[in-house]
């Protein structure tokens, strides 16, 4: 496997932000809006904003964990089945604006669960969809993000991983792919 | 990742400890799906569920239908009093005809001990024990001990006492299983006709003394007295049985500490347990019924991820 890093650190920084300002040209100062991190690895990029959001307005942002185990259409397709994490959304999303938000967006299968379990909590005013990453031309639904951190054209065998200080030690965006011999070999 | 390492949930003694946590951690998922304002997820819509009951059931039923609706799978339901098996058929074959209509797993409830084991062994669907005579009632068990962890927070190292009529009862058993698999103390409580001979080859306690074992206790489960399973008298009247294992609130308040009071019900009011004790704040009786519809979604769940497409 190669690694390339996508972002570092200084970087990903930069965009969070921008999101952040991109966030408030549309939604002014979070009145009626709402952040929604979809599990198990957007709501870190939730969490990021909503500091950034809140450090900016200075007001709190509200926000919420949506898991779409559930939702997913992949339900006995896979060895295993799928395990759910948390999702906390212990208010009423009934004529908000919702931002889902996820850390890449691939196939779009991720966004229709999330939309789909979002639903369940009731009937929001708007929902937009925010990522960090868009792997562009590998969609498998016609899904587009409204807010993107950074467009990278992938093929499907890469993988596109953020990780987080304080997950996994440090802020960067990383791609990993086979190496040419790798790919000579098979 | 993780997966069951059963087939078919016939009963706790199966289990392993981490099948047991899996189906609690997957519970509470489910369980703050059912407060959603939706309370209803798709994942199990490809599949159909027949509940297949020879012996009657209100809340296990209802609570078994609801987990199934709410997971989106299509539900049949067949009781024995409008069945064929008034006509003779056998068990095997009354399932062999269900399942050729494309049913993917079977809840039971069925008065032969070891039924749904029997059943999993003949039959290619999934198969839920819902309570098989006086053997096991594997799903009450997991959702009392998804209770007692949402109340104290863990099983391990608790000490559960189980009253009343333990030679009878399914649930004791099943109990009995899945709280020492998760670590809990057990101890049984009840007249000595009452309590199996080699009950404490399950490394159970036993009493005769109510009072002492709910000094003992930090969660005492309160069962009912099954008259309908008593072919002899086991003990002289219920008036007598109630005065020496019947839960008042005069005792509950005695006690040196505060302790919880559970029933699998139906409740025998001024029976084995007062009404001011069932509608007390100690009692989670309710808080068990919720449970147990998000613990049969979490079991369903996990059981239908191993259907084969």
């Amino acid at each position: 496997m190669e690694k390339q890093v996508i972002l570092n650190a200084t970087q990903l920084e930069l965009t969070l932000k921008r999101l952040s300002h991109e966030l408030i040209e549309t939604h002014g100062n979070f009145e009626n809006t709402i952040l929604i991190g979809l599990q198990p690895r957007g709501i870190h990029v939730a969490t990021r904003l909503k500091i950034i959001l809140e450090t900016i307005l200075g007001r709190a942002v509200q926000a919420g964990n949506l898991d779409i185990t559930f939702h997913r259409d992949d339900f006995r397709r896979r060895e295993t089945p799928l395990l759910p994490s948390i999702t906390n959304i212990d208010f009423s999303i009934e004529n908000k604006r919702i931002i889902l938000i996820d850390d890449v967006l691939f196939t779009g299968r991720t966004i229709r669960a999330g939309l789909d379990a979002l639903l369940t909590f009731g009937r929001p005013s708007q929902v937009q969809l925010l990522t960090l990453i868009d792997r562009r031309l590998s969609r498998d639904l016609p899904i587009q993000a409204d807010y993107i951190g950074k467009k990278v054209d992938t093929l499907s065998t890469e993988r596109v991983a953020v990780e987080w200080q304080d997950m996994e030690g440090q802020d960067q965006v990383l791609l990993f792919s086979k190496a040419a011999n790798e790919t000579a070999q098979r | 990742m993780k997966q069951l390492s059963v087939d078919h949930l016939t009963g706790i003694v199966d289990l392993t400890r981490q099948d047991i946590e899996l189906i609690l951690e997957t519970a509470a998922r489910f369980k703050e799906v059912i407060n959603r304002p939706i309370k209803k997820v798709p994942s199990l819509r490809d599949i159909t569920v027949a509940n297949v009951f020879f012996e009657n059931s209100t809340r296990t039923r209802l609570s078994f239908e609801l987990a199934q609706k709410r997971l989106s799978a299509d539900v049949v339901n067949f009781s024995a009093a409008s069945s064929s098996v008034k006509k003779g058929e056998t068990l095997v074959d009354t399932v062999n005809n269900i399942l050729a209509m494309k049913v993917d797993m079977v809840v039971m409830r069925h008065p032969n001990p070891g039924a749904a084991k029997f059943l999993s062994q003949k039959i290619k669907a999934k198969v839920v024990n819902a309570g098989d005579g006086t053997h096991e009632h594997p799903t009450q068990a997991l959702l009392d001990a998804f209770s007692i962890q949402e109340k104290l927070g863990t099983v391990e190292g608790k000490k559960v006492v189980i009253v009343g009529d333990i030679l009878h009862s399914r649930v004791a058993l099943s109990n009995i299983y899945c709280l020492q698999k998760l670590g809990a103390e057990v101890m049984v409580c009840g007249p000595s006709t009452l309590i199996p001979k080699y009950i404490h080859q399950l490394g159970v306690r036993v009493s005769h003394n109510l009072r002492e074992a709910l000094e003992w206790c930090d969660v005492a489960n309160m069962l009912r007295i099954q008259l309908e399973r008593q072919d002899i008298a086991y003990f002289p009247s219920l008036r007598e049985y109630s005065l020496l294992f019947g839960l008042d609130l005069n005792l509950l308040d005695s006690l040196s500490k505060e302790i919880i009071v559970m029933h699998p019900g139906p409740i025998n009011r001024g029976v084995e347990i007062s009404s001011d004790v069932a509608d007390s704040k100690q009692s989670i009786i309710l808080d068990q019924v919720e449970n147990g519809v998000a613990v049969r979604m979490a079991v369903i769940y996990l059981l239908a991820a191993k259907i084969e497409r």
